[in-house]
């Protein structure tokens, strides 16, 4: 799955209201998947791609799996979650290089700007002698969780299958969760969001935080919508180094795209942890120590932009 | 309804603050609408163009605004359990400045939550907070706190008016139509019948020994907000009695600068006595070493335990480079030179016991500022920010003018208050220095003595 790639057209948000993602098997190299477009110059059952090489393929529309982007889905349902699962994320830290991937196909799938990080790669450095280490983190969607007990209003909520979402048609923005969020995973929309025309007419999804609104308070999803459709979230499909691995602690797997393994067995075999258990906040991410790493850490910094890079300037220059 | 001739002196004498506005106070309210029309206009500008033009960000989510509500709503609570003490214990030099504790205690209340609402993002969704209440989340705890404790207050301060508006409905004073069918409307009738007095002195009593308890209860739920959260600096067990002191202390500051403002624009020297400032300066003096004493623990605790989290805001709370001048500030002007002015007798004047109150209220403003915006500057994660704005708080023009706004509207209602009911009560003063069942004054005897105790104090 590491080819997949989200390739984006010229003109491809006039189509984003039909938008139809297209489900494209092939023998050579799996499956692609393409938030592309259903090109609307196709002839009858022909459509016209671009493939992850850079070229224009034709395809039979037969192969094609035609959906709406953004399923209406009751009140009901996006409060209480997809029945019979309990979402769950391992993150490896040994594998991260800091090559925010991850961080800018979030912010694609869920049509935020440069600035939105959903998630987020910290470079941590524990004490004066530890090593650094690169550190995703996007919402920890914790099954004790210290945001969802603030709020007035009942906009943040825990669903049954582990997911910490928000109704931001109901978020009256006193920011109170921020506050009470020890992982500063939360975002304001302290101006007018930058939506795009075609989805500002949506009605809000809970499942996809899409469209954002100014005056309320959005995070990570965890893709509750891509888990619909089967498919990973856009962070773990785009990582290129298999950092994230996504599952269903019912079924003890989890999946970064190219190799699946058993939850617990991964915890035991790696010695997962949880960031900050002393909080007793119960998150469902747990991180695998950066033991036996992949990538020297400098690997992350050096070809960063400069002022992505800024952020880690003190701690890489100390290192030197 | 019938004055003794203490009560009629009383009343004749404040009776022309209520029957002119008078030139001085219209150039000041005047002076304090243009500062509201400000923070109207940045107001304004905050709804329509968002939360962006303040200072705050994703980390520092709250900042003046929060700062404001805490330091305003403590001042209410202060006033109700100041009035309400006094109230109860029945000492007779309590009586005159009864009024004037429960005017902070409504005027405050009102502008106090204003600030709350300004950091909330949709304005437009406030029912939200009726129609969807959850009762887990303090702060739906504070909307019934504050919501019960505004009704208190209000009848309670009502209760303490009426034998004053009834007073005021006989005296034929000289004020327009509309005034007179208000006083007489809010004085129900009352005519001083024995079936009437009983009445409303139970009622008084009652709602006194309610509202106490009841401002210590929401002033440690407004302080939940903040100690139920994870985060150092504010998640403590002592910040319930920390707040409840801190709103204690500060209010008993904005009293005795009310009181000394008064005493000089209305002429009140004979109610507003040196005593009351050394009384009032007793009890600041009191309530600076408690206070103090509270803030040496949660400093003193969290140092010396040095986790690293917590180490993070003491480092930021002490560092001179960061808030270290800020936090001598709030200390020494806060806590240390109160006790000292008081403690010398040399400096127990009433000038001196009103510039360190002053300059005491700045300092609890300023303290109020340092516990809400290092503790947000300290997340558990690194920042790691580009937006240099993201890491640091830096209010914004918009926000300072709405703080200032705020307490232009805070001397504005203060002010039409004072023209609208005597500072002094008129009414409570028979309860004092008149006994129920006697009909002759004492005046001169209670005069002699307020004298007296003067001269022991100096």
């Amino acid at each position: 799955m590491k080819e997949q790639e989200i390739i984006q057209e010229p003109g491809r948000r006039n189509f984003i209201k039909n938008v139809a993602i297209a489900t494209v098997a092939t023998a050579a190299c799996g499956s692609i998947a393409c938030s592309c477009t259903s090109n609307k110059t196709a002839v009858s059952d022909k459509v016209r791609l671009l493939s992850p090489d850079g070229e224009i393929v034709e395809i039979d529309s037969a192969y094609l799996n035609h959906r709406e982007n953004m399923a209406v889905l009751s009140q009901h349902e996006q409060r209480t979650g997809i029945a019979g699962k309990r979402f769950v994320m391992v993150v490896d830290l040994a594998l991260c290089k800091n090559a925010r991937k991850c961080v800018t196909a979030c912010q694609k799938h869920h049509y935020r700007p440069e600035e939105t990080e959903w998630l987020s790669v910290k470079l941590m450095k524990d004490s004066e002698k530890s090593a650094p280490y690169w550190f995703p983190k996007q919402c920890f969607h914790c099954d004790n969780p210290p945001c969802v007990k603030v709020c007035p209003v009942d906009a943040t909520f825990k669903r049954n299958d582990g997911l910490v979402l928000i109704d931001n048609d109901r978020c009256i923005g006193c920011k109170f969760c921020m506050a009470a969020c020890p992982y500063s995973t939360r975002v304001f929309n302290w101006d007018e969001p930058n939506v795009p025309l075609e989805l500002q007419d949506l009605q809000y999804n809970a499942e996809t935080g899409i469209p954002a609104k100014v005056g309320t308070v959005e995070k990570c999803d965890f893709c509750p919508d891509r888990a619909r459709e089967g498919l990973l979230p856009p962070c773990v499909e785009s990582c290129p180094n298999g950092v994230f691995y996504f599952g269903d602690e019912n079924e003890d797997t989890v999946t970064n795209g190219s190799e699946t393994l058993g939850f617990t067995q991964l915890l035991k075999d790696r010695a997962g942890y949880r960031f900050l258990e002393e909080l007793g906040t119960k998150p469902r991410v747990y991180y695998l120590p950066p033991k036996d790493r992949q990538f020297p850490v400098e690997r992350g910094y050096d070809d960063l932009p400069e002022n992505i890079k800024e952020r880690f300037k003190d701690i890489m220059e100390a290192k030197k | 309804m019938e004055l003794n001739t203490y009560q009629q002196e009383a009343f004749d004498y404040q009776r022309p603050n209520i029957e002119k506005f008078g030139k001085r106070n219209m150039i000041w309210s005047i002076f304090f609408l243009v500062w509201i029309l400000v923070g109207i206009y940045a107001l304004y500008l905050q709804i329509a163009k968002g939360h962006g033009i303040t200072g705050m960000r994703d980390n520092v989510v709250w900042g003046l605004y929060i700062v404001n509500f805490i330091f305003f709503i403590g001042l209410s609570y202060a006033g109700a359990i100041i009035s309400g003490l006094l109230h109860l214990s029945k000492v007779s030099w309590g009586k005159p400045i009864i009024r004037l504790a429960q005017m902070m205690t409504i005027v405050s209340v009102i502008v106090g939550p204003i600030f709350i609402l300004l950091c909330v993002g949709r304005f437009d969704r406030l029912h939200h907070l009726f129609i969807y209440p959850r009762l887990q989340s303090p702060l739906t705890w504070d909307v019934l706190a504050i919501l019960t404790y505004f009704v208190g207050s209000v009848l309670f301060l009502y209760m303490a008016l009426i034998k004053d508006f009834a007073v005021y409905r006989d005296s034929k004073m000289n004020i327009p139509k509309w005034k007179q069918k208000l006083y007489k409307i809010l004085a129900t009738g009352y005519r001083g019948a024995a079936s009437q007095k009983r009445h409303l002195i139970i009622s008084q009593n009652l709602l006194a020994v309610i509202m106490v308890p009841l401002s210590i209860i929401v002033s440690s739920i407004l302080s939940w907000i903040f100690g139920m959260t994870l985060r150092p600096g504010w998640h403590s067990t002592i910040f319930g009695p920390y707040f409840v002191l801190g709103a204690l202390y500060s209010g008993t500051g904005v009293l005795i600068v009310a009181m000394w403002v008064y005493r000089k624009m209305y002429k009140l020297e004979k109610y507003f006595t040196d005593k009351h400032f050394t009384y009032l300066g007793y009890i600041m003096m009191v309530l600076a070493a408690a206070y103090g004493y509270f803030t040496f623990s949660e400093y003193f605790t969290s140092w010396f335990g040095s986790e690293k989290w917590d180490n993070d805001v003491i480092n930021k709370l002490f560092n001179p480079a960061e808030y270290g001048w800020w936090t001598l500030f709030a200390n020494l002007i806060g806590i240390f030179i109160p006790i000292l002015i008081v403690a010398i007798p040399k400096t127990r004047k009433p000038n001196w016991i009103t510039l360190v109150a002053f300059l005491m209220v700045i300092a609890l403003w300023v303290k109020r500022y340092l516990i809400i915006v290092p503790t947000l500057e300290s997340p558990a994660l690194p920042m790691q920010e580009t937006r240099m704005e993201y890491v640091k708080y830096a209010a914004t023009w918009p926000e300072w003018a709405l703080t200032i706004a705020g307490i232009a509207s805070f001397l504005l209602f203060f002010t039409i208050m004072s023209k609208f009911v005597t500072v002094v009560p008129v009414s409570g003063l028979e309860d004092t220095f008149h006994h129920p069942h006697h009909e002759h004054p004492h005046h001169e005897q209670i005069v002699d003595e307020v004298k007296k105790d003067n001269v022991q104090i100096d």
